[in-house]
């Protein structure tokens, strides 16, 4: 049982509780950067893709887990994100400007998106977006002229501080590029949810009308979540792109969009931990399931037959699995378990109840 | 001039009158509550102050600011508070960032100083801390500070939306049926709290309650309604001795 | 006459998404949750009656097949609002629209798996004959299709307005206590719904796959029969067949007079202006919170 004394106000304002927590913190990003030197060039190319999603996912976090809006749409934003590099970057703009300017471009889009979207709540905005995210697929494909189209396009070496760096040639640096990158939106993202902003957002996300009484301007404070989730989940477009090496408008389809959302459901809605499991999820799945197929295949002296579908099936039995028995995702269970041993023998079975109320609909009719 | 002021207000849904032509002022450091049966349109007089409604006629004032003029979210920042008859608190956060949102009228900080959590932000999340700490004393909830909202009792609910509605140190406060569902002994510390809220923070206090004892003990002058106008206004035993309003609760005398 | 012609076979599209629709506004109507694996649904009782009519499979009488898929499809529905939808009990809104989005993708695989992943369509009486009225020469399936979705809509609409259970289920969903209070047997009531939902799903399949080919991914087309029914208006039925016919329409007019791309996109721009400017559908039923 481990007990923390508080004794400072900064022991709350600090992301971290106590030391213990931190040098674990520290200990996960040594192990992070140590990567490359651990595992082989394919792994670290599956980790990068998993640093990837998990940009995207604290995109779509910030929007769906903290102010509760539900987004079916983000891909799109990915997608705008990754053209917008690309774009900049065939215009002779150098990559350590053009990559931070497609976040802000996409955020600004993002924001512009949000005003008739503040109309929406639950069920409509979800499908609004998804409805967007159908549109901008096609959208791409209509402006072929600047988009590529259905063709798509190629994405070129980036220079970062003199090096050279593209997913094949130096998949080490690629890989240093996207962790960098995660972990300063992490710590972004940390510093506003301990600062009056992110507080406005979970207000929004958990009254409206008392935030409104609080001095929250509603309105405003979903523009911003909107434009805060579209800035991150375009710059885990733009690298997207650039992992991906050749992207069209089926790289980033409505089907890509649904399995954020699932993402970030699967890994605990509401917290910055969630996002990283969620993508642990997305990114080893296929692996996963390709190993324990060559189990399968060899403990019954079959051949490897591919199944079309699969990884979506088990995705979606995993997902149903835990909205119906753990609601909060992986993120909920771990807090469980590590409540469980720091109280030990303490721990009680309803910590964690959460209230079920019954159903009373705004209808008229 | 009074802090607050109505002055002719009507509200219609459809049809129906829910406030008829009412006026009434809420002086600087009373304790002002208003009664009457439901549906009397008590709460709706809240909404109205809290701009979630807009009358089709008649002006609210709150000191020396034209209310109609604002947006909801603005009422805030005048220092008008208030809590709800269902209580509408943020469920997924704990006792203590509920009332960290309180402190949002008092944000100096804009999105890029947060972002980099700038040492001015540092130290207005300090003071914010010192402020919530001290209601949290005030209101006995040093035991629920990290609990989640959602995991705690009825009661206590209660209490840490008042806590919330001090934190954002208004200069009005808004009570919506503060003792209603609370037993014998928490309404009894309500009724304290109330008493200390305007006598030693100073802090003018708008009530609805159905509970008669603890509007006559704490306040210094009763609105009784029915029908969304204004039966009476008084002292409580002048409200409660008012032939009108016996008439309202207990029906005409045949 | 050619415009008429597009008309028609606009409107035999529609009818299709229109019953889809049907399905949506069904389980909102009584559970205030939506399924998204509604199109999914379709898709399986398309298949379902493939695998009992269809000569490669088990060979039945077409008319022998239709009612015994339609009951298949029913029970199936019953069976996760059983043993899936009501652990939802309590649950928010968007919760359960993230679970069916689930059932569908589990949906997709399991009948990819039994069925395959190649188009099949179903052997129907009607294949290949026609009909003349006047001058206008139509498919026997297009007619079929349009006068099935009008007895449906027709049906369901009289019995949630005229029966006592059908208006039991609606105040089931309004409010599930007060209804309980009442003496509305609310889950038993969301069973049958689920049930309803799977049969109409069902008839759907059924006349899509007698038109044209499914393979597991024609489920997705029930995003598109969601907008309709978003446009229509969501909670009501009429509007739910108005919104499907509105988006079978647009598609082949948008293709033919703007540009061939344009129909893909033209049902979506339509529900992001009917979100935009009335943002709870052509017939609006929601209210702001009270407090």
């Amino acid at each position: 049982m481990r007990i923390i004394f508080k004794t400072d106000y900064m022991q709350d304002l600090r992301p971290w509780k106590d030391g213990y927590q931190l040098s674990l913190y520290l200990i996960l990003i040594a192990l992070a950067v140590a990567a490359p030197f651990l595992i082989d060039v394919f792994f670290l190319g599956e980790l990068t893709n998993v640093l990837i999603w998990a940009l995207a996912g604290l995109g779509l976090m910030v929007l769906t887990g903290h102010t509760g809006q539900a987004s079916l749409g983000h891909a799109a934003f990915l997608a705008m994100g990754c053209y917008a590099n690309i774009i900049l970057m065939e215009a002779g703009v150098p990559f350590m400007l053009a990559f931070p300017l497609a976040g802000i471009i996409t955020g600004i889009v993002g924001m512009i998106v949000a005003i008739p979207a503040l109309r929406l709540h639950g069920i409509y905005l979800a499908i609004a977006t998804l409805a967007m995210s159908i549109l901008v697929d096609d959208i791409i494909v209509l402006t072929d002229h600047w988009t590529g189209g259905v063709g798509g396009k190629f994405a070129p070496p980036v220079n970062v501080f003199g090096f050279m760096i593209d997913r094949w040639g130096t998949p080490t640096a690629f890989y240093y590029l996207t962790l960098g990158v995660t972990i300063l939106v992490t710590l972004g993202y940390i510093n506003l949810l301990r600062a009056p902003l992110g507080r406005s957002f979970i207000a929004v996300r958990d009254s409206e009308v008392s935030a409104q009484a609080m001095g929250i301007d509603v309105s405003r404070s979903k523009a911003i979540s909107f434009g805060v989730s579209c800035a991150i989940t375009g710059l885990a477009g733009a690298l997207m792109g650039l992992f991906a090496g050749a992207f069209n408008n089926e790289t980033f389809s409505v089907v890509i969009s649904i399995q954020l959302l699932m993402m970030i459901v699967i890994g605990g809605l509401g917290s910055i931990h969630g996002a990283f499991f969620g993508a642990i999820v997305i990114g080893f799945l296929p692996q996963f399931l390709s190993i324990s197929k060559e189990w399968v295949g060899a403990l019954f002296g079959g051949s490897n037959v591919a199944i079309p579908g699969l990884e979506f099936g088990i995705f979606g039995v995993i997902l149903i699995v835990f909205i119906l028995f753990e609601p909060m995702g992986i993120y909920g269970r771990w807090l469980k378990i590590r409540t469980w041993f720091e109280l030990f023998p303490f721990y009680r079975k309803d910590m964690f109840k959460r209230q079920k109320s019954y159903l009373k609909t705004e209808r008229l009719r | 001039m009074s802090l607050l002021e109505l002055e002719n207000v009507t509200l219609k849904f459809g049809g129906l009158t829910a406030v008829d032509n009412l006026s009434f002022s809420v002086e600087q450091g009373e304790v002002f509550a208003i009664v009457g049966p439901n549906g009397a349109g008590k709460s709706t007089v809240f909404n109205l102050i809290s701009r979630f409604y807009t009358p089709v006629n008649g002006k609210i004032r709150f000191d020396g600011h034209d209310l109609l003029k604002e947006k909801a979210s603005s009422v805030a920042n005048f220092g008008v508070a208030r809590t709800f008859q269902n209580i509408e608190l943020f469920e997924h956060a704990t006792v203590l960032e509920n009332l960290l949102v309180g402190r949002h009228r008092h944000r100096g900080s804009n999105f890029l100083t947060e972002l980099f959590f700038t040492p001015s932000v540092r130290k207005q999340e300090l003071q914010n801390r010192h402020f919530v700490e001290e209601v949290i004393d005030f209101l006995d909830l040093q035991a629920y500070r990290e609990k989640r909202i959602a995991g705690l009792p009825y009661g206590v609910r209660k209490v840490v939306e008042v806590a919330r509605a001090l934190a954002t140190d208004p200069k009005l406060l808004l009570l919506d049926e503060p003792a209603s569902g609370l037993s014998v002994e928490e309404t009894t510390d309500m009724r304290w709290w109330i008493d200390e809220i305007r006598r030693q923070m100073g802090i003018t206090v708008l009530m609805v309650e159905h509970d008669m004892g603890l509007v006559s003990g704490v306040s210094d002058r009763v609105l009784a309604m029915a029908d969304g106008a204004r039966l009476a206004l008084g002292t409580p035993s002048e409200v409660q001795s008012d032939p009108a309003v016996i008439e309202a609760y207990l029906g005409k005398a045949s | 006459m050619d415009t008429l012609q597009l008309l028609i076979s606009g409107l035999a599209n529609g009818c299709v998404y229109g019953l889809i629709a049907l399905g949506f506004v069904l389980i909102y109507k009584a559970t205030e949750s939506v399924n998204f694996a509604q199109g999914d649904f379709m898709m399986l009782g398309a298949f379902v009656t493939i695998g009992l009519t269809n000569a490669g499979y088990m060979g039945l009488p077409f008319w022998v097949a239709v009612p015994i898929s339609i009951v298949i499809m029913a029970i199936l529905g019953y069976l996760l609002d059983r043993f899936v939808i009501r652990l939802m009990f309590g649950e928010s809104q968007t919760a359960v629209v993230i679970l069916t989005i689930a059932l569908g993708f589990v949906i997709r695989f399991v009948a990819g798996v039994i069925w395959g992943h190649e188009p099949q369509s179903l052997q129907n009486p009607f294949a290949g004959k026609e009909v003349a009225f006047g001058g206008l020469v139509l498919g026997m399936e297009d007619v079929a299709v349009i006068v099935v979705t009008i007895l449906l809509t027709w049906g369901l609409y009289e019995f949630f307005n005229r029966t006592k259970l059908g208006l039991a289920m609606q105040g089931a969903s309004q409010n599930q206590l007060a209804a309980y209070y009442m003496g509305v047997p609310v889950k038993r009531v969301q069973g049958f719904i689920w049930a309803l939902a799977g049969g109409v799903a069902c008839i759907a399949g059924i006349l899509f796959a007698a038109k044209g080919a499914v393979d597991p991914n024609t489920g997705l087309l029930g995003i598109k029969a969601f907008a309709a029914a978003v446009i229509g208006g969501f909670g009501s039925l009429p509007g739910a067949l108005a919104g499907g016919l509105i988006v079978g329409v647009i598609e082949p007019f948008a293709a033919r007079y703007i540009a061939a791309g344009y129909s893909q996109i033209a049902p979506y721009a339509l529900l992001l202006a009917v979100l935009i400017f009335r943002p709870h559908g052509l017939f609006s039923q929601v209210r702001v919170k009270k407090v």
